[in-house]
């Protein structure tokens, strides 16, 4: 599988977050083409590009914006927004902000093609607030893109008139979920909503509203002007286009590698220059923590949406994290459980109360403490997590505790029977928080 | 240092001992506040609650009585209400910042990969934990889950900015340099400045620094596949001319129809000696 890169393409150029930079290198051709458009043929585009959202869940993004429903001619219209998840902050997921950081305008452009398509006319841009080096180029960025007229009133003197908003979150993983967003958005406490009603009909403000992640947004000016086919020459049909893989971990060249979706991990790694340690892989993440983790064995599963769930994960947001025979399983999966604990906003029970116990048995199995009925007590408290929760985050808490005993139950086993093999780290003994 | 194991962060309380004071807040703060609130729509003010609150942690360190009873005023809610708001939010601070907050990512493929240790020596140098700030407030300290840089690993940040791959012995000189009175470079992003500056680009105001944007935003890992891709002479399919497939409904024709020679992968700085990467950043690779 060759790299492809299309998102990252303007990495490493002179200044690209630059407007003048950005426009040097086809910027904002994609939204002067779009604005001649019909907005429902711009849908359709999209659409039939089988863009999948890169938030996580995968959810065609071009389906999202045909949820929105338009009025009819002489009908009231109710506004509609467009939200942009920027929030990114799933352990291993680092692809949002140096996007966002290098070439904040491809986002801008996507913004703005949406908006038009959606028939938006306020954007709203919701970055995780310690994002400080991507805020500060979001912000500059949005404000050149006023100056140039591609923001605001009259954009290109096509008529349509859009604002963006960049807003900044104050510290929350769960603001990452689409309704916790809107309403942390709204000035509140960033909890999940009962879906549905969905954002598409009741979103921010209570008004329709499309949630799209930075890279979906980013794609869009591309689409545009490659056309949908061109889209899908990268990929499976169903699942197409460059995905941007984040990687991390025991390998010799970590960071971004976009590729075609499908692509395997065995040629991830071998991109990165192989294993950084010479020791074996043990297990990585195919998307961020809350994807059931892989081994060895999956290293031929191509990674795109479908694909990874056939194998029993998710592709989640494409972020491997990539551990090696030195690195303990369970001590990984005590570390996310607790950040799980501690990112629980506290509305359900099951995900509140499940994840606080769940901690306290991984650290007593960790420190030599546990028994073996401590992993059916394991097993059955995710089982009550998983499913049951009000929002995936609990899915997610469970998902490491449950594929690792899968996987390995027997370094579990061991470290219960006193006769765990060392690893290279000394577990360090503080408390969770 | 032993750290109390907390019932759920987001649903616990705050102790607020006396009233506040709206009014110590001056008519330049009024005037940010009312400048954040045209951001959102009309009748939508809630909404700059938390960019607000971001803002009264920038005049005043962390939040106070006074500042949650300014938010309480602008937005016509109890403090309760503000309260509420500000104890689900990590960022928004209980008790008075250092000029540096420190941050040690300690979520799992930072904390294997060192970051545990870091935290841990951090805290034994300084001689403080969890949210502690040292006695002279130059240092506050804490650890962060996933920051997002994991391609860095492991990282630490000084009012969030990043510096990256680090090893205990950087981290514990880049502390004793931040005591020292210095203000080192940080790997990626733009030049060092306090806690209650950094919270005002937080609050949605624009780097007052002309220099601010001029400064290198990627290492190594953030090209990795770029300049792998151009070591390798691999490329995306063209998307040049391909727009007709989709676009142009019958009897339109567009506007501007794109005539790309940059859909190629572009020549990095790192290869391309007539386009040099911009001189001040501390970059990698």
């Amino acid at each position: 599988m060759p790299l492809t890169p299309v998102l990252t393409k303007r990495f490493g150029t002179n200044q690209p977050w630059k407007i003048a930079n950005y426009e040097a290198l086809d910027g904002y051709t994609a939204l002067r083409v779009a604005l001649t458009q019909n907005p429902d043929s711009l849908i359709e585009t999209v659409r039939n590009s089988n863009l999948r959202g890169r938030g996580g869940a995968g959810f065609p993004t071009g389906m999202k914006w045909a949820f929105i429903p338009q009025a009819k001619p002489g009908e009231p219209v109710k506004p509609h927004y467009v939200v942009v998840n920027a929030d990114e902050g799933e352990p291993g997921t680092c692809r949002d902000l140096p996007l966002m950081m290098n070439d904040p305008h491809s986002m801008i452009e996507g913004i703005i093609i949406a908006c038009y398509a959606v028939r938006a006319e306020h954007a709203f841009i919701y970055i995780r607030g310690e994002a400080v080096h991507a805020i500060r180029r979001v912000l500059a960025a949005v404000g050149e893109a006023y100056e140039r007229g591609y923001v605001g009133r009259n954009i290109l003197g096509s008529g349509f008139d859009c604002e963006i908003t960049v807003h900044c979150g104050a510290g929350a993983y769960i603001c990452g979920e689409e309704t916790a967003l809107l309403d942390s958005l709204e000035g509140k406490r960033g909890q999940p909503r009962l879906k549905p009603p969905f954002p598409a009909t009741n979103g921010l403000y209570d008004a329709p509203t499309v949630v799209n992640n930075v890279g979906s947004l980013a794609s869009v000016p591309y689409i545009v002007l490659g056309g949908s086919d061109w889209f899908k020459l990268m990929g499976p049909e169903g699942s197409p286009g460059p995905c941007i893989y984040s990687l991390s971990g025991r390998i010799v060249r970590p960071g971004q590698y976009e590729a075609p979706m499908g692509t395997t991990l065995r040629q991830l790694i071998d991109m990165a220059g192989g294993m950084s340690r010479g020791k074996p892989l043990k297990f990585w993440t195919p998307g961020g923590s809350s994807t059931p983790l892989f081994t060895a064995e999956h290293l031929d599963v191509p990674l795109d949406f479908d694909s990874t769930v056939k194998a029993g994960s998710m592709l989640g947001t494409s972020a491997m994290m990539i551990f090696d025979e030195g690195d303990s399983v369970v001590r990984a999966v005590l570390k996310w459980t607790q950040f799980y604990e501690h990112e629980s906003c506290g509305k359900c029970t099951p995900c509140r109360e499940g994840t606080y116990w769940l901690a306290q048995i991984l650290e007593r199995i960790l420190h030599g403490g546990g028994t073996e009925e401590d992993l059916d007590t394991l097993l059955d408290a995710s089982d009550n997590i998983l499913g049951r929760s009000f929002c995936a985050l609990g899915d997610g808490a469970a998902s490491p505790v449950m594929s690792s005993i899968q996987y390995f139950r027997n370094e579990y086993l061991d470290l219960i029977a006193g006769t765990a093999a060392p690893t290279d780290e000394t577990p360090v003994l503080a408390g969770a928080h | 240092m032993t750290e109390t194991r907390p019932a759920n962060f987001r649903t616990s309380v705050m102790n607020i001992d006396r009233p506040g004071d709206p009014t110590i807040f001056g008519d330049d703060v009024r005037a940010a506040a009312a400048e954040i609130i045209a951001r959102y729509p009309a009748g939508q003010a809630r909404s700059a609650l938390l960019p607000m609150l971001h803002l009264m942690q920038s005049e005043q360190g962390y939040i106070t009585p006074d500042g949650i009873a300014f938010c309480a005023e602008m937005f016509d809610l109890t403090k309760a209400q503000v309260a509420a708001v500000v104890t689900f939010y990590t960022m928004f601070k209980r008790s008075p910042t250092g000029e540096f907050l420190v941050s040690v990512c300690r979520n799992p493929l930072c904390g294997l990969l060192g970051g545990d240790d870091i935290y841990a020596a951090l805290s034994e140098a300084l001689g403080i934990g969890m949210n502690e700030t040292t006695a002279d407030g130059t240092i506050t300290l804490e650890h962060a889950e996933c920051l997002a840089a994991c391609d860095y690993a492991p990282v630490v940040t000084v009012n969030y900015e990043f510096f990256d791959n680090q090893t205990v012995g950087s981290a514990m000189a880049l502390v004793a340099s931040l005591r020292a009175g210095e203000r080192p470079t940080p790997t990626r992003g733009a030049p060092l400045c306090s806690f209650r500056e950094i919270e005002r680009l937080i609050a949605g105001f624009p780097d007052p620094r002309a220099d601010a944007l001029e400064w290198e935003a990627t290492g190594a890992p953030t090209e990795a596949g770029v300049r792998l891709a151009l070591e390798r002479d691999e490329s995306a399919p063209s998307y040049a001319n391909r727009a007709e497939n989709t676009l142009a409904p019958p009897g339109t024709e567009a506007l501007g129809q794109p005539t790309s020679a940059h859909d190629a992968p572009l020549t990095t700085s790192a290869s391309d000696s007539e386009n040099p990467a911009p001189p001040p950043g501390q970059k990698e690779g």
